[in-house]
């Protein structure tokens, strides 16, 4: 028998899942963009939420994911969905490369850094680097993805793709959460002098939480260029990841609650206010000084961690007292 | 040789700028340890306000070119110094004890709402500077010709360097800045009133960028709503090539920046000329993360 928070998140997901079939497909798009943003976010969430290096270049390694999709795909003709795995590990790589020289830097000086990596990114795909990424214009004519036969093209179709891939990406980020892996970042992200006195190598926890992060925009972007079908270094610029660290600074720090929550309100809602165009970003940025003034901590922060300390003492007590039982025999 | 000097004086120039822009960052980083992300758009209002004062009031037709252009900057200063502020009073006081990430939230706030205000004002297409206000004339120093712009530029430059660097390093306020900038604390227990030093902070930051604001607009010609955050990155970046929190690593790297930018653009490619700008800055942080002239400081555990 499931108890009825859990009854409740199923219904929730379920009527979630049916909205495409009642909102128009304008709604669906919109839909769509929060999913992508989701994924990104709870990608950048593992380097900034949880090892709580301020990062602020994560669209660089989501560009060199959709590029990859963008070349292979167009150049070599190799299906959309084929390159997922390789716009990642690529993706991956790239962030092992650039981390790895600027991985001891702290706080403002490793978010100056990012900044600067995703803007020399940007300028590299705006000069057509090796003469694959056609410049300004970007590529065209990525082909549709499809799966098992079936051609994903309509705004539904790629709803599904993108909320699963999301659906995916949550229980990963959860398992990940609580496992030695997150505890250890979120050691680092506590104090990492002390994380390394306790026998934590912090410079290869936080590669790791690079490459994973990236690894996971670089496949985000493989969706991203199959939804788009045309990609250009505009879509990859500085304002990108300042959006992505703001989903995740406002939604908290490390809450994967927090970062879908922070989606829905970044990139959702200003689409409600669209008459207001000119006045929207105004009250945008307000908006975000209110927010920090108010809910310092996030919208959503994570729980803090608990540990059962008198069930472990328990457990750990009992084996040695049945023995010392034993001995006395 | 001659195309080496010409870039030299025009990196120069525009190096200038960049410091008087990474003075108001290095400032309120020293005191606050924030990267002011709204600084950028303040020296974009700086900009668009001395337009806006030049062409209603006419003051270059009443009182000459030259101080005409002087009283125009001290007014800019003022207004740009009041911005910064109330900014600092609404956007970044009431942060002063939070997670440093908040603040850096807030400041990205802060630039979007100043940029999207300047484009609800000033409208969003690039705005043009009257041309007639700075001498044409083009000078000669060792045999080469130089405009006479860009040393007016580089010489304003430095004279509102040189007032600052009196200011924090010979009058007894400046001693309280440094010494807010060092350990608050302490700066408290000496009867320092760091509230009052951290608001005069955020006045001169922003005043000094907007100054530069009117100076790219009569050295350019063309201003625009976005031009802040290119402008505050670069001179973000000169910062640290300084050494954050230095006043004179910041002048320094201003003028450091500018020229490397100049020549990167002339001799290696324009296309890649704020990447170049990028990459030294990235090469400097890994070879000495603390800039030029920012000392090594152990750390606190």
């Amino acid at each position: 028998m499931m108890d009825k928070r859990t009854l409740a998140l199923f219904a929730g997901c379920i009527l979630f899942g049916i909205l495409p079939m009642f909102i128009n497909p304008y709604w669906t798009d919109v839909l769509n963009n929060v999913g992508l943003y989701t994924i990104l976010a709870l990608s950048l969430n593992i380097i900034l939420g949880h090892a709580g290096l301020f990062h602020m270049g994560h669209a660089a390694f989501y560009a060199v994911g959709a590029y990859t999709t963008a070349i292979l795909n167009t150049q070599y003709g190799v299906p959309v969905m084929y390159t997922m795995p390789l716009a990642g590990l690529l993706a991956g790589i790239f962030a092992l490369i650039v981390a790895r020289p600027i991985i001891h830097l702290r706080g403002d000086y490793l978010l100056i850094v990012t900044i600067g990596i995703v803007e020399i990114v940007r300028i590299a795909l705006v000069n057509d680097i090796f003469g694959l990424t056609g410049g300004a214009n970007g590529i065209f004519g990525i082909a549709r993805p499809s799966m098992f036969g079936f051609k994903i093209k309509k705004p539904e179709h790629f709803f599904y793709l993108i909320w699963g891939f999301c659906l995916l990406t949550i229980f990963f980020m959860h398992r990940l959460e609580n496992s030695r892996f997150g505890r250890a970042l979120n050691y680092i992200k506590e104090d990492d002098v002390a994380a390394e006195g306790s026998g934590i190598d912090t410079a290869y926890y936080k590669l790791i939480a690079f490459v994973l992060g990236a690894f996971w925009a670089g496949m985000t972007g493989t969706i991203f260029a199959a939804k788009m079908t045309i990609i250009s270094p505009e879509s990859f610029s500085f304002w990108e990841s300042v959006v992505l660290f703001t989903i995740v600074i406002l939604g908290g720090m490390g809450s994967i609650r927090g970062v879908l929550v922070g989606a829905f309100l970044i990139i959702g809602l200003p689409e409600l206010f669209r008459e207001l165009a000119m006045w929207r970003m105004l009250v945008f940025g307000l908006a975000m000084i209110l927010m920090m003034i108010f809910r310092t901590q996030g919208l959503i922060p994570p729980p803090p961690r608990k540990y059962d300390v008198l069930a472990y003492l328990k457990d750990a007590i009992k084996p040695s007292a049945a023995s010392a039982e034993g001995g006395a025999r | 040789m001659e195309e080496f000097f010409q870039q030299l004086t025009n990196g120069l120039a525009v190096g200038g700028i960049y410091a008087l822009i990474a003075l108001g960052y290095t400032m309120v980083y020293g005191v606050l340890k924030l990267i002011n992300f709204a600084h950028g758009d303040l020296f974009t209002i700086g900009a668009f306000l001395g337009l806006t004062l030049l062409t209603s009031l006419g003051l270059t037709d009443h009182l000459g070119a030259f101080a005409g252009v002087v009283v125009l900057a001290a007014m800019v200063i003022v207004l740009v110094g009041l911005i910064g502020f109330l900014l600092e009073r609404t956007a970044y006081r009431p942060l002063r004890n939070s997670p440093r990430l908040s603040a850096v939230v807030s400041a990205l706030g802060a630039s979007i709402f100043f940029q999207n205000a300047v484009m609800l004002i000033w409208g969003a297409r690039p705005l043009v500077y009257p041309h007639n206000i700075l001498p044409k004339t083009i000078v000669s120093i060792f045999g080469m010709d130089v405009p006479l712009v860009r040393i007016i530029m580089l010489g304003t430059s430095l004279v509102l360097m040189y007032a600052l660097y009196y200011l924090t390093h010979k009058t007894k306020i400046g001693a309280a800045i440094r010494a807010a900038a060092i350990d608050q604390g302490a700066a408290k227990l000496m009867g320092i009133d760091v509230n009052r030093v951290i608001a005069l902070v955020f006045c001169i930051g922003p005043a000094l960028g907007g100054a530069a604001g009117v100076m790219v607009g009569l050295y350019y010609g063309q201003i625009s709503f976005t031009m802040g955050w290119l402008y505050g990155l670069k001179a973000f970046t000169a910062a640290i090539l300084g050494g954050i929190g230095n006043i004179p690593g910041a002048m320094v790297g201003g003028l450091l920046l500018g020229v490397i930018e100049s020549l990167g653009a002339a001799y290696i490619s324009i296309a890649w000329k704020d990447a170049i700008s990028f990459l030294v800055l990235i090469l400097i942080l890994i070879i000495r993360p603390t800039g030029l002239l920012g000392e090594r400081v152990a750390d606190k555990v």
